[in-house]
């Protein structure tokens, strides 16, 4: 659910983070907040454990600029990725304009992958949104560690509707941006087809 | 996306911040402010310059979706105040009409009571005013009038130059 705001001249879009635990969503929030303009960016909230696991959510509002005199912001969310924060994942999803889906690329944390997008259709679909019909990008993440699985293999188990995607390693930054700004051109496109 | 996204024009905005600025003359507080359930500012009245309010009003929604998951675990349909109470600032946080969350801090100067009797009163003011904001966006829909749309002539280009 975006807010347009015709007083304040200002688009606000959410956008969130999804994926299984460890995959590195927190991980691309820490990157862009990074990399971004001190007037571009607000705080970079991490609701998150001493272990400095995600708790309940991180957030980090960017301000991107104007599109026809529109201030057009994003709300960047992650979700907690722990199977048991279920009910609290849920929750993050309420609003949501677009989702990446942050895929580790281990062999071993394949598994995780496919509950988590089944976890992400189940809650958006609770939340009365269907996958397909969202704007919906997928970050390969980790490609620099040694035992991933080839893209194109994860893309045939994670990815049949051939959505947008990209290799990422959020550590050191490639693939942040680009899907960052993927998922934001779609959200920005859907939401000139509705107004 | 549905027709669910909220679409704030000037003159519905313009009695919302009236409505805003009168509680918080009212109630004597420091700040008040409006956010959406999704954690988006709508409009604030009062100090705010000290104060982060979009992390604010995200951690706000992030408070009241939790308590709403905690109401719904014990059977409740939502807990619609939540009060928190510190060794200066108070922050009363009230959810109006199932959309929307009023929140008022303040201090010694007021007090939960008062709060409490304005907050309620406004709260029906507010109500009025996002019902007017409804039937007026989906009017505007189904005529078709969307001259003014920000997005009826986005490019690409304008997009793309989002990330220069």
């Amino acid at each position: 659910m975006s807010f347009i705001n015709y007083s304040s001249r200002e688009i606000n879009c959410k956008i969130v983070y999804y994926g299984p635990g460890l995959c590195g969503k927190t991980t691309n929030l820490q990157y862009v907040y990074k990399k971004t303009n001190p007037d571009q960016k607000g705080k970079l909230i991490s609701l998150a454990t001493e272990t400095e696991r995600t708790l309940f959510f991180d957030f980090l509002p960017l301000a991107l600029g104007d599109i026809k005199g529109f201030k057009v912001r994003f709300h960047l969310y992650t979700v907690p990725g722990q199977v048991f924060y279920a009910a609290s994942r849920k929750l993050i999803l309420k609003g949501v304009d677009g989702v990446v889906f942050v895929a580790d690329s281990q062999i071993e944390r394949m598994e995780a992958n496919i509950e988590s997008l089944d976890d992400l259709r189940i809650n958006l679909a609770e939340q009365g949104y269907d996958l397909d019909k969202l704007p919906y990008t997928i970050q390969y993440n980790k490609r620099d560690l040694p035992n991933i699985a080839p893209v194109e293999n994860m893309n045939r188990l994670l990815n049949p509707r051939n959505v947008p995607y990209f290799d990422g390693i959020a550590v050191t930054g490639p693939g942040v941006f680009e899907t960052l700004k993927n998922i934001a051109k779609q959200v920005l496109i859907e939401l000139k087809k509705h107004y | 996306m549905s027709g669910s996204d909220l679409i704030m024009y000037e003159e519905e905005f313009s009695r919302i911040d009236e409505e805003l600025q009168r509680l918080y003359v009212q109630t004597n507080a420091k700040v008040v402010f409006l956010v959406d359930k999704n954690g988006q500012l709508i409009a604030s009245a009062g100090e705010t310059r000290d104060i982060d309010t979009t992390s604010l009003a995200s951690l706000t929604a992030g408070n009241i979706a939790a308590t709403g998951g905690i109401a719904r675990l014990l059977g409740e349909k939502e807990f619609t105040i939540l009060f928190h109470e510190g060794e200066n600032d108070n922050i009363h946080i009230s959810l109006i009409g199932q959309r929307v969350i009023l929140v008022v801090i303040f201090d010694k100067r007021s007090s939960l009571g008062l709060v409490r009797l304005r907050v309620k009163k406004s709260s029906e003011a507010l109500v009025k005013i996002f019902n007017d904001i409804t039937s007026k966006s989906e009017k505007e829909k189904s005529v078709d009038s969307f001259d003014e749309s920000p997005f009826a002539e986005i490019s690409d280009e304008d997009i793309d130059n989002l990330f220069r």
